[in-house]
């Protein structure tokens, strides 16, 4: 019997952590935060792909990026709120009208791709600007948080993330980067994944940062700023969106509040600016993870806001 | 600052169907960006069924359509009748049915007065290069007034949904001999 009992009741601990050669051949093999990218050989590389992408100083240069967006997220008593537009322009040629500016970071506690009711667990990152550099860098963000969660057994804080990208960005300052997102998570002692996920056990109770960091939303941009705040707008609507938000927006709102007002910032922008529009993307941020609320076309809900409400009476409905 | 012809953003085009004429605008006015007002038809009128589509800079515009119609209103006392539709190099999309031959007759212009004879359809604006597009896939020859609407309306309401710079709904005049249909369209508002 004692041979027995001897034989369950080894410490818990003991294949708790990587061995010394194996964490040595972890954090000695990291890849470089700054990637090794080709570029233009020219005198000055910057100035060159400015010149040739910038279509604000020239209108005419060889090569229109994609950008035009409106994004908004901001926190409430229930989570945070994560909208979007859809619409990708290049010039004033309208490319997609369905485009995804949210993209879900951390893709370990993902888990399976198929749309749920359920709340995912992970983080939501917003797309604006060049739409290239916003989603490889996003992926490249996603790798590194699996990466955090499979060396430490442990979710990623928001707060991490953020300085992941904000620091990644800076490196690359003045090259012409385009980028401005929103990184949204909330990180509670929940956090702690389950053994099954990563196969080993964690019972030490030694937390880095902050166990409790609850619902927390970052601005980082393409300068390298790296802002943590209650209520973001970022993109060429911004400024409509702020306009609505600011004037209804309280932290005590409701779950259901929360929503609308979200969703009627992001129609205000797609209404006014002309390069937002196309279909209405809303999450809500919560305890417990990310759930989906829809991907809408805006143009029903425009006229049902206008004809319901009688708002927008600027636009005209009869000859 | 862009290309002053970017700058309000805006799509007209006009279309020849069996002895009527079909002339269709968006009502977009900008400012860059930014949609300054819903309410900016491009579509004037200068005589019983004579119709110009004026699309570009919006200031363009008015003193373009104000001054026609002082150059209309004097020919019409100078000649003691209504003008008829045929060429004016000022105008960027002309469209009507003539009086005396009955025929119908669409024509447009470069800004600078290069005349387009066109036996099919016409299109100017921000959305034209997406106004080709449709109306080559859409327009056949003879198409009665209300088949040519039907064609009209969803050439353009295509073509400005892919334009970032024209839409939010549009206007339609259907020109017959004697007769003339102007409908609204309910187009998307972003």
């Amino acid at each position: 019997m004692d041979k027995i009992v001897a034989q369950y009741s080894r410490p818990s601990h003991q294949n708790e952590f990587y061995s010394e050669q194996e964490q040595q051949d972890l954090t000695e093999t990291l890849p470089p935060l700054s990637l090794k990218f080709a570029l233009p050989p020219v005198a000055n590389p910057s100035a060159f792909l400015r010149a040739m992408t910038d279509d604000h100083s020239n209108p005419s240069c060889p090569i229109k990026l994609a950008h035009g967006t409106t994004t908004l997220a901001f926190r409430f008593q229930g989570g945070i709120i994560v909208c979007t537009d859809s619409r990708a322009t290049a010039g004033n040629w309208i490319a997609s009208q369905t485009v995804k500016k949210v993209i879900p970071v951390s893709r370990l506690s993902r888990g399976e791709d198929k749309p749920s009711n359920e709340p995912t667990p992970g983080l939501l990152g917003t797309m604006a600007g060049g739409a290239a550099d916003c989603q490889y860098w996003l992926r490249y963000l996603s790798q590194q948080c699996t990466l955090h969660e499979i060396r430490h057994k442990r979710r990623i804080t928001v707060a991490a993330a953020s300085k992941i990208l904000a620091n990644l960005t800076y490196s690359y300052k003045g090259y012409g980067l385009s980028m401005g997102t929103m990184l949204a998570g909330v990180r509670t002692t929940a956090s702690f994944l389950p053994s099954n996920q990563v196969g080993l056990e964690l019972t030490s109770t030694a937390f880095i940062g902050n166990p409790q960091e609850g619902p927390a939303l970052y601005y980082i941009d393409s300068d390298g700023t790296r802002l943590p705040g209650n209520l973001f707008c970022v993109g060429s609507g911004q400024t409509f969106a702020y306009g609505v938000l600011d004037a209804n927006y309280r932290y005590d709102l409701t779950e259901e509040e929360a929503l609308a007002l979200g969703r009627r910032a992001i129609l205000a922008a797609m209404h006014r600016d002309a390069y937002s529009g196309g279909f209405i993307n809303l999450y809500h941020v919560k305890e417990e993870g990310w759930v989906h609320h829809g991907f809408d076309d805006m143009n029903p809900i425009f006229w049902k806001t206008k004809l319901e409400s009688g708002e927008f009476s600027n636009v005209t409905s009869e000859l | 600052m862009g290309s002053p012809f970017d700058i309000n953003g805006g799509a007209c085009v006009a279309m020849v169907g069996k002895d009527c004429v079909a002339i269709a605008c968006d009502l977009r006015l900008g400012m860059q960006a930014l949609t300054i007002s819903n309410n900016f038809p491009k579509i004037f009128n200068y005589a019983p069924s004579t119709y110009l589509g004026l699309t570009g800079l919006a200031t363009d515009v008015n003193t373009v359509s104000d001054l026609f119609r002082y150059k209309v209103n004097m020919y019409r006392l100078r000649e003691e009748r209504h003008i008829s539709p045929r060429p004016w190099p000022t105008c960027p999309v002309l469209a009507g049915i003539n009086q005396t031959t009955g025929k119908p007759f669409i024509c447009g212009f470069d800004s600078i007065g290069c005349i387009d004879f066109a036996k099919d359809f016409i299109v100017s604006g921000t959305a034209s290069d997406q106004l080709f597009g449709t109306c080559e896939g859409l327009w056949e020859p003879d198409l009665g007034p209300e088949d040519l609407f039907e064609t009209i309306s969803q050439a353009l309401l295509s073509a400005v949904d892919r334009d970032a710079l024209s839409g939010w709904g549009a206007q339609v005049y259907i020109i017959e001999k004697d007769k003339v249909t102007q409908r609204l369209l309910k187009g998307r508002q972003d």
